[in-house]
């Protein structure tokens, strides 16, 4: 065991000589991108392990060393932390754990201190915590983020994100069972490896690079059919993307026949950038601070250009949106200043998924998740309100919700996805109730420009928007469309009648 | 022709159409677990009517989709199938209203269809009624009847069952009448539906009400129709409402589909269950050996022998009044058990005692004499004056006292009783930490008795069940409403009863150790543990607990009568004590303290108990009333006995009581009364108009801030109604989450309330960002309390037609404020910006001279206190916990024990920062962990902790405060309050913390 140090608050650091003897555990969230964040880290010369378990002693442990009223995010990255130093795989005199650690006023900001909390409990207090974040909290000898780290890890989220927004297309579609993951793994592989030798993290390397990406993955051989009923995700950034988090929601959402549609995490890390220029800007603050922020904020605005410029190289892929767009279809709904958790953003996800056609959404929050009763649930009205046609489920995660209910509820959701899809019609006439299934927006890539202005102005005047009676026409926004002019298609299918 | 089943969580229905959409054929049964077997059953008895046919089908219901997956045949979900019938069949239905056994559904038509379930926290609709009945003692068609002939209805929580049984265990032992439970259980079925469901979609229209409960309940239909004030027209509810599920199910098959009925029948049969996933959980015992060595070792902790056929002589008598079931006990002076007797309380504990008495007299006539008598638990008041005891003693004492008898080292004693779990650690023979369950733990173990019945088990065989299961399944731990629906995922998996048996058990001591104990190890609670209540007989029950704990324990023979016991041996402490000590009081007997008039009883010669003769002509009546002396207005219940006597219940002050209504000073009070005057023009003119201010959440902290900005700069302040329930169910129909605490769920009743007043304007900052007091890492509020202005804004439609203001501001940044603000009122309002600067300024003047106003009170306050020999609690919360809707009088309860009541923010600022071991990241936590500290410097101080049920941030606040507070031989008590709080409760914690104090000070002198 290496020497244990302190610093003056009484937290034990990792130090330089841990660096050298020490294994890193690392909790899994997002599966291509921290795959690839590990690998980065090995190439600065740390022994780091990617935790993949999903089994229920993870909760359990969670559950005897967490408060069980803390998120269950809390509950299942500490679980799955403790479970893997008590596995016998490691030697706990030599293992450490890496966490990463937000900042802000959710209380998912206390992750790491609940963490050191439970190792205390569990009598393993001489486990040093590393942290890894942006905002200069908790620093430690052995772990340092240099500037080419910071370049390699936000490299490696970009194109994380691009290989599965690409995969997550291709996989409900792919002839070869199994040809999307064989892609992702190649691309990862090599991506890390050319890391290594510097290449592929300068902007114009990382453009080449992107489309080729991108070509591949629009060459696997895909059934021409792409008529899935596709399903957003968004909510709580755990549950929203890791398997462990949210039961394997995307692979059940495959198995179900659907196309998952998962909004990628570079909006996620822009927004946390953005919030410091934010609160300069609502409460006064150093201007210094703000203009490294934005600084920091275009060169990644920059990057994710490059990202949607490639997947547009591809028509068969639908390209995902700007931050900007983000910002703009937030318009009305929420202020910038609502920061917390995931904030804004997870109702400006929906909005854009909405704006991209995709209207049956999956809300996931951890239960009793405090940003979401704002930003989640309690924005679900209103979009219902001003998108009639969008189909949105909350679903709560949780260590004792049972697996059928939630399957259940999504099931629903996917049954009035399908609704849209079949054409479902009987002997009443949906129309006349204003039920408009038929009605579908398919292949349209709406920015939202359009539908924010209007949506600006309505927040001014404060009128109701969206004269709903006149709908067989659109989204039922008023004003707030126009002249952007959103195509719908009706979809001719034949529809089934059932007579009764 | 085509065939629907729908399996349900509780039943199954198999329906057969024509061709022509007539109803062949309908079954509708519970399936009790065995899902597909009935599925096959029914599907063979409709094989009569398909005949020769190629019938297509589909399955639907949430128990379904295993076997739909299984067998390959068509699946349809069923809120979908519900929709699609009553389309065809209603086509002018406005909404669906589905009541199933877990589940509760809602769907909307008109403009956008929209269905939705319930949360994963509201579950158990059916279940919840089944449970109920089981608690009132009747059947299910028994409460329906009863229901009908209610006169009054008792605000019951609608949460979810967990939350409304704890709400009507007190009803009961305060001796409501069945048939208004009966009704008040419907009405927060309603209430649940319409307040959990609709989520700011208005129910209006034709309504169609179906599934189970809504078929076969008229009262329960009777609730919704008056609560929606619906007629006949706008009622509907449709024949065959318990299939439409499956109805809808056959209408969705394809047609395409169509096979040979005998294939169907072949898939179905053949539908093998998935295999379970393999448990984690270790087998209770491997083998009998094990199990008989355990029997062995748990077979000594038993009290004295002795002869009850021919003993005569003194007796003392101990009743546990408990929440589910009534314990009596009579001993002799030696500790030997004469008479004891053990039972569900079946709704009326009053006639249990009763018989109980009499049958003691009938069988021991003159050979005894009851020198004292002693009573505990939750009917403790009732008891006491319908029999006339001699003592009423706090459960927490009764429990320690037993379990000393038992193992006079006890450290530390575990008692899970059907209703609640209590734990405290002993020091040196006193109590020295007190956890008690708070709601979501609730009627753990009970469930287990319950879920045998509705299995058709006794307990004791249920329970031998689960002792020698291979792999006990998983059944989380959260509470008895994710448990129940955990069992019944279980049983889809093809689960034994076995299995499920043990599964429980561990379930619920898991629920103890992980919620209520918060303990890791055995070293943590001690090395004598005592294990208690009518739970802990229940050997696999025990055995969960030594495997989870890795530790032995005692387990009293007498386990479940340890309340009881304790009461009594309490009873034989006070007449030895009388005997011994000829002047009235003096510290020295410990056990004795626990009752505050000792002096009184303890030179009596016999018991004051009802004697054989008074009991013949006993009566006991029950009337409903509604206290007007003040503007509480209490919900109480009046007992009256035969001879006079009385006792109310459910009243918050004493003036029904007839005496006077002194109590100790109360900080809470006295700001909420100083914040309700601060309303009106102040000292400026108004002419700029009327502001509206909806007094909730943060406002209990800033409005001395805003009203005198807004004073200042002209305008009049109108403050939203004082907080009650019927506000909160005025706004209830727009909340959107029913997970969020209380607190900010009433700011949708305050700001509808506003509305009705008129004003043009609301104003209600979102504010990330607290004041920095310096004594915390950083200064937020809490995600709700800053961004809740602007979920209001989204789902309360009214507020389109005013102007509602939700700027962000940062306060802790005073200059960015005085400029940020001065644009903002420009913009706005055109007021010139040195205008509102001058009035920002002087905004946090009187905002530090508010908060200096309530510092001096404190002090004087503990001046106060000191001089009289007082003891002072700190109640440590958030601001907005002095609305007296939100503590549900709380403060009032604990100045009428005798203290005096300070709140953490009074106290806070005394002390500076010092490092956690959490992130101290908010302004208000961060005053609880100083006003702990603060606490603990002093000794005639303990702090109480108020959290609202919901309150994300105080999962990590309890744990640091307990730590504070025990690591410095301090008492950490915390009070959970929600929507409805029953004050019984309360009460018992705050009457433990009470005696515990007591008793330390005893130590000390």
């Amino acid at each position: 065991m290496a020497k244990l140090i302190y610093d003056k608050s009484g937290r034990l650091l990792f130090t330089k000589e841990m660096k050298r003897e020490y294994t890193l555990l690392m909790p899994q969230m997002l599966p291509v991108m921290f795959t690839m964040m590990k690998r980065v880290f090995e190439l600065d010369g740390y022994k780091i392990d990617l935790l993949t378990s999903t089994h229920r002693g993870i909760v359990e442990t969670g559950l005897k060393y967490v408060h069980n009223d803390t998120c269950y995010p809390a509950l299942l990255v500490i679980g799955q932390l403790l479970e893997a130093v008590n596995s016998g795989e490691y030697d706990i005199n030599k293992v450490g754990l890496l966490i990463t650690q937000t900042g802000g006023g959710c209380r998912a900001s206390n992750y790491i201190h609940l963490l050191r909390k439970a190792l205390e409990k569990a009598g393993l207090a001489h486990i040093p915590v590393v942290s890894v974040n942006l905002s200069g909290l908790e620093k430690n000898p052995g772990f340092g983020i240099s500037l080419t780290l910071i370049r390699q890890m936000a490299a490696a989220m970009i194109y994380g994100d691009l290989i599965v927004w690409l995969s997550n297309q291709c996989k409900p579609y792919e002839r070869i069972a199994g040809s999307s993951d064989e892609l992702i793994a190649y691309w990862t592989d090599k991506l890390v490896t050319s890391f290594g030798n510097g290449v592929g993290l300068r902007k114009k390397e990382m453009r080449r690079i992107m489309k080729e990406i991108t070509k591949d993955f629009a060459s696997i051989d895909m059934s021409s059919q792409r008529d899935k009923p596709k399903v957003g995700i968004v909510g709580e950034i755990f549950v929203k993307y890791a398997p462990l988090g949210n039961n394997g929601l995307e692979q059940f959402l495959l198995d179900e026949g659907c196309e998952p549609v998962v909004p990628g995490v570079t909006d996620f890390m822009i927004f946390k950038i953005n919030n410091r220029v934010v609160d300069v800007d609502l409460y006064n603050g150093s201007k210094l601070k703000r203009f490294f922020a934005s600084i920091f904020q275009r060169y990644i605005e920059g990057l994710q250009s490059e990202m949607i410029e490639a997947v547009k190289t591809q028509s068969i892929f639908r390209p995902m949106g700007t931050f900007s767009d983000l910002q703009r279809l937030i318009r009305g709904y929420l202020g910038y200043g609502n920061k917390m958790g995931e904030g804004w953003l997870l109702t400006a996800e929906m909005l854009e998924l909405i704006h991209m056609g995709i209207n049956n959404i999956v809300c996931t929050q951890p239960f009793g998740c405090l940003p979401n009763h704002v930003v989640g649930k309690g924005m679900i009205r209103k979009i219902k309100d001003d998108y009639p046609q969008s189909n949105i489920v909350a679903i709560d995660y949780d260590p004792g919700a049972t697996k059928i209910n939630q399957e259940n509820r999504i099931k629903l959701l996917i049954s009035n996805a399908e609704r849209i899809y079949d054409g479902f019609d009987d002997e009443v006439d949906l129309l006349a109730c204003g039920l408009d299934y038929a009605e579908i927006d398919e292949n349209i890539i709406d920015t939202g420009n359009d539908d924010s202005e209007g949506k600006g102005k309505n927040k001014r005047s404060n009128r109701r928007k969206g004269d709903v009676s006149g709908r067989g026409k659109g989204s039922g926004k008023g004003e707030g469309k126009g002249k952007g002019g959103r195509r719908h298609r009706r979809k001719e299918k034949e529809m089934t009648r059932v007579r009764f | 022709m085509r065939i629907g089943i729908d399996i349900g969580s509780t039943t199954v229905k198999t329906i057969v159409l024509s061709d022509g959409g007539e109803l062949l054929y309908s079954s509708y049964e519970r399936h009790y677990s065995q899902v597909r077997e009935k599925a096959v059953e029914q599907l063979k008895q409709a094989a009569v009517v398909i005949g020769d046919e190629k019938p297509t089908i589909a399955l639907t219901g949430s128990a379904a989709l295993g076997v739909a997956k299984s067998s390959g045949l068509p699946f349809v979900q069923e809120v979908y199938a519900t929709a699609a019938v009553v389309k065809a069949r209603i086509p002018d239905a406005d909404a669906v209203i589905e009541l199933g056994g877990e589940d509760a559904k809602i769907i909307f038509f008109g403009n956008s269809l929209e269905e939705r379930m319930n949360g994963s926290c509201a579950g158990g609709t059916g279940a919840f009624i089944d449970q109920m009945a089981t608690l009132l003692n009747v059947s299910v068609s028994q409460l329906d009847d009863l229901s009908l002939n209610y006169e009054k209805i008792y605000p019951i929580a609608s949460r979810c069952g967990v939350f409304a049984k704890s709400d009507i265990q007190p009803i009961l032992n305060q001796g409501g009448r069945r048939e208004d439970i009966a009704a008040s259980i419907f009405q927060a079925v309603v209430d649940q539906t319409v307040g959990g469901l609709t989520q700011g979609r208005e129910l209006k229209g034709k309504l169609v009400f179906l599934g189970g409960p809504l078929t076969f309940l008229y009262g329960l239909r009777k609730r919704f129709i008056e609560t929606l004030e619906l007629d006949d027209n706008t009622a509907i509810f449709p024949q065959d409402a318990q299939c439409y599920a499956a109805i809808g199910a056959a209408m969705c098959a394809e047609s395409q589909n169509a096979q040979d009925y005998d294939d169907i029948l072949r898939l179905l049969e053949n539908a093998a269950d998935e295999a379970s996933d393999e448990s984690p959980i270790m087998p209770l015992f491997e083998n009998h050996d094990e199990y008989d060595e355990f029997t062995l070792r748990h077979a000594g902790a038993t009290p004295e022998k002795i002869d009850n056929e021919s003993y005569s002589g003194d007796a003392f008598l101990g009743i546990d009044a408990g929440s589910t079931t009534t314990k009596l006990v009579l001993i002799a002076p030696n500790g030997g058990i004469l008479h004891s007797y053990y039972s569900s309380n079946k709704g009326n504990p009053v006639t249990i005692i009763l018989e109980q008495l009499k049958e003691i007299y009938q069988r021991y006539g003159d050979r005894i004499r009851i020198i004292r008598s002693a009573v505990t638990g939750y009917g403790e008041e009732l008891i006491k004056n319908a029999f006339n005891l001699d003592l009423g003693l706090v459960e927490t004492m009764a429990h320690l006292r037993a379990a000393k008898y038992f193992n006079p080292d006890v450290d530390f004693i575990i008692d899970i009783g059907g209703q609640d779990v209590k734990c405290f650690k002993i020091r040196s023979g006193a109590v020295d930490s007190i956890m008690l369950n708070e709601a979501c733990s609730s009627g753990c173990g009970s469930f287990i008795e319950t879920f045998a019945v509705a299995l058709g088990y006794s307990i004791d065989d249920f329970a031998k069940l689960g002792l020698f299961a291979l792999a006990p399944a998983d059944l989380g731990s959260r509470c008895t409403v994710f448990m129940n629906s955990s069992v019944k995922q279980a049983q889809k998996d093809g689960a034994s009863i076995e299995a499920i048996s043990a599964g429980l058990s561990i379930s619920i001591v898991k629920n103890a150790i992980y919620k209520v104990i918060r303990a890791t190890s055995a070293e943590e609670l001690g090395k004598n543990i005592v294990v208690q209540g009518g739970t802990f007989l229940n050997d696999a029950v025990l055995r969960a607990f030594e495997r989870i704990m890795d530790t032995q324990v005692t387990r009293p023979g007498i386990s479940e009568l340890m309340g009881a016991y304790g009461a009594a041996l309490a009873a034989l402490d006070n007449w030895e004590f009388g005997l011994h000590a000829s002047h009235s009081h003096s510290f020295g007997n410990q056990e004795t303290t626990v009752f505050a008039n000792i002096g009184e009883y303890s030179k009596m010669e016999i018991s004051t108990i009802l004697g054989e003769a008074d009991l013949s002509g006993f009566t006991h009546e029950v009337r409903p009333v509604k206290c007007g002396a003040c503007t509480n207005n209490c919900s109480m219940t009046i007992n009256m006995f035969s001879g006079g006597r009385r006792y109310i219940s459910g009243n918050r002050c004493s003036v029904p009581l007839g005496t006077s209504n002194i109590t100790e000073p109360n900080l809470m009070k006295y700001k909420y009364e100083k914040l309700r005057l601060m309303q009106g023009k102040g000292l400026g003119t108004g002419e700029r108009g009327k502001i509206g201010i909806p007094v909730g959440l943060n406002m209990f902290e800033n409005l001395p801030f805003w009203f005198e900005f807004f004073t200042k700069l002209n305008f009049e302040i109108v403050l939203s109604q004082k907080s009650s329930r019927e506000l909160y169910i005025l706004g209830q129909r727009t909340i959107p989450s029913d997970t969020v605490c209380y607190p900010a769920k009433l700011m949708h009743g305050q700001v509808e309330s506003l509305l009705d007043m008129g004003v043009d304007n609301i104003f209600l900052p979102c504010l990330p960002y607290n004041f920095d007091e310096g004594i915390s890492d950083n200064n937020y509020n809490c995600p709700v309390v800053a961004y809740y202005p602007e979920l209001l804004a989204a789902n309360m439609p009214r507020l389109k037609t005013i102007r509602f203001l939700t700027p962000y501001f940062g306060l802790h940044k005073r200059k960015g404020f005085i400029s940020k603000s001065a644009l903002y009122f420009k913009e706005q309002f055109s007021i010139p910006e040195c205008e509102t600067k001058k009035a920002a300024k002087a905004a946090y003047c009187a905002y530090k001279t508010f908060i200096t106003e309530i510092e001096n009170e404190a002090d004087d306050y503990i001046h106060y206190a000191r001089k009289n020999g007082k003891q002072i609690i700190v109640v440590a919360g958030r601001p907005y916990h002095i609305d007296p809707e939100v503590s549900h009088g709380i403060d009032e309860l604990i100045c009428s024990l005798g203290l005096v009541l300070i709140t953490e923010d009074a106290v806070s600022r005394r002390m500076t920062k010092e490092s956690r071991k959490v992130l101290n990241q908010w302004t208000y936590q961060a005053r609880m962990y100083n006003a702990a500290r603060y606490v603990i410097e002093n000794d005639d101080m303990q702090l109480v902790q108020l959290v609202s049920f919901g309150c994300g941030t105080d999962a990590i606040t309890t744990d640091e405060l307990r730590e504070i507070l025990e690591t410095n031989g301090k008492l950490y008590t915390q009070l959970k309050i929600d929507d409805i709080s029953n004050l019984g409760a309360v009460r018992i914690r705050l009457r433990s913390l009470i005696a515990a104090m007591e008793n330390s000070l005893v130590e000390k002198s």
